[in-house]
């Protein structure tokens, strides 16, 4: 992971600025971290990549294919983000 | 002289708005120029103009509503301006690459009309490296016509500096008193598009006797194979599960041409090139089908790359009119839904529709033993007028040899 140290609000900010841009009509204040993105704002596969590809670039960082699942929820991103 | 008219942009499409011009009198163009912007229910549309010549004189005004078919504007064509190739069925294509011309940016800016106070464009040319259409959202579309802000003036935030709403909104917060826009209904607007889908879902079903075929494909090797080729790529650069059956079936369709074409008047009238209809569902509701073209030709990532570049445009920007009204063939994918199998209903005058499940994990004969093994359901709705259940299964079975080959592709 890269160093430019983010804390954890500026990674959910960042998550939840790039989620935005996915689904410009989500309130994301009130999506509740645990929950599934996918289902919960609707997003399909194509969406999901492009919103990894989008946090990726902004911490200057790169992600396995395998690792995508981190992803899913709020919570577990910041997390992964995090280590 | 010829008209340019109002194009049909698919079977749902009756009459279109036009938006904004891209071309003024006087000037040069050619064949795949993006010429102007009309506004269906499907959102904006970059038209294209599929001639060469000289606008001669523009007939239709910013924010008219017309029928299809309608003149919007008439050309002095060029003498031999046959760079427009036809197709078996007589269809004009244009190669995947015609687009806007480098030097369209001044023009562009030059597009504005007097003759409707709607729209005030500033008068300063648009930088030559500038793209001629606004990149925006359907709904910031819309929402920019309500608020009488030109789209040019506010700076966008989204994919490739597209618009967003929310763009918009800022925007118009800062702008005091809006002028109200034209009265021309504008962007897209999912009651109308829901019509426009129940029309040419119901003329479908009226018309053409579907029949229907299934089949699982092992998708071991195909996801093996896409796994040691994405793990050496960047997360922006790697390729989707779903090129390889897109790319797989615009192959196995070589075999099996019937299903590749259009069925108008009682003729059906085969495609030489393959241009894939990618179903693509907008979000708040909707559906569109715009074409990938040539995919038989392109190698996988770029079939990736123009598959990202349409979907992105599908939802957030524009999509051109050949993309919209030449779709040979659809294919539906229900991606990572947890959906195993959908059975399409065909777009007329297209024949056949192929739909691909989320690839499960499920017990799989191998040699006389059971294994697990990641499968996708693959299934054809085909037109009987035109093919049958015998070439259907050879088209499914060549999509199935295809995909344990994935290195081929």
């Amino acid at each position: 992971m890269n160093e430019t140290a983010k804390n954890s609000e500026q990674i959910l900010a960042i998550l939840k600025r790039e989620l935005g841009n996915i689904a410009p009509e989500a309130d994301l204040d009130a999506l509740e971290p645990s929950l599934d993105v996918r289902e919960e704002l609707d997003i399909d596969s194509f969406d999901f990549v492009r919103y990894i590809a989008a946090v990726c670039e902004t911490l200057e960082t790169d992600v396995p294919e395998q690792d995508y699942i981190e992803f899913s929820t709020l919570e577990r991103a910041q997390r992964y983000l995090l280590r | 002289m010829t008209d340019f008219t109002m194009p049909s942009l698919g079977a749902d499409m009756d009459e279109g708005t036009l938006v904004e011009w891209l071309v003024k009198p006087g000037d040069q163009v050619k064949s795949g120029d993006v010429v102007a912007v009309i506004e269906t229910s499907k959102g904006a549309i970059e038209t294209e103009i599929f001639e060469n010549g000289t606008v001669a004189e523009l007939r239709a005004q910013v924010g008219e509503t017309l029928p299809v078919g309608s003149v919007l504007a008439t050309i002095v064509s060029e003498q031999s301006s046959t760079e427009v190739t036809a197709d078996s069925g007589g269809r004009a294509t244009v190669s995947s690459g015609a687009g806007v011309k480098a030097d369209s940016g001044p023009s562009a800016s030059a597009g504005r009309s007097p003759a409707t106070g709607a729209r005030s464009e500033p008068g300063e040319p648009a930088p030559a490296a500038a793209p001629a259409v606004v990149r925006a959202s359907p709904a910031a579309r819309k929402r920019a016509a309500e608020l009488g802000l030109v789209l040019a003036d506010i700076p966008g935030t989204g994919p490739g500096t597209a618009v967003t709403l929310s763009d918009v909104e800022t925007a118009g917060e800062t702008k005091p008193l809006p002028t109200p826009g034209s009265g021309a209904k504008r962007g897209f607007d999912p009651e109308s598009m829901r019509r426009g889908i129940a029309a040419a879902m119901a003329r479908s079903k009226k018309e053409i006797p579907h029949y229907y075929l299934s089949t699982q494909i092992d998708m071991t090797r195909a996801q093996q194979w896409l796994s040691a080729e994405n793990a050496g790529r960047r997360v922006t650069d790697r390729l989707l599960q779903v090129v390889l059956p897109l790319k797989a079936m615009a192959l196995a369709l070589r075999k099996v041409p019937e299903l590749n074409g259009f069925y108008r008047g009682g003729v059906f009238e085969q495609a030489e090139r393959v241009h894939v209809g990618m179903a693509i569902a907008l979000r708040g509701g909707g559906l569109i089908a715009p074409a990938l073209h040539d995919v038989d030709r392109r190698t996988l990532d770029d079939v990736m790359q123009g598959l990202n570049d349409l979907i992105t445009r599908a939802r957030t920007g524009m999509l051109r009119s050949s993309e919209m009204s030449d779709p040979t063939i659809t294919l539906s994918n229900m991606g990572e839904t947890g959906v195993e199998g959908i059975f399409g209903v065909i777009y007329p005058p297209q024949v056949a529709i192929v739909g691909l499940g989320t690839v499960v994990e499920r017990p799989w004969v191998v040699e006389g033993r059971v294994e697990v093994r990641p499968v996708m359901q693959a299934t054809l709705s085909a037109d009987h007028r035109v093919s049958d259940g015998h070439r259907g299964a050879i088209f499914l079975k060549t999509l199935e040899k295809l995909l344990q080959a994935p290195e081929a592709l």
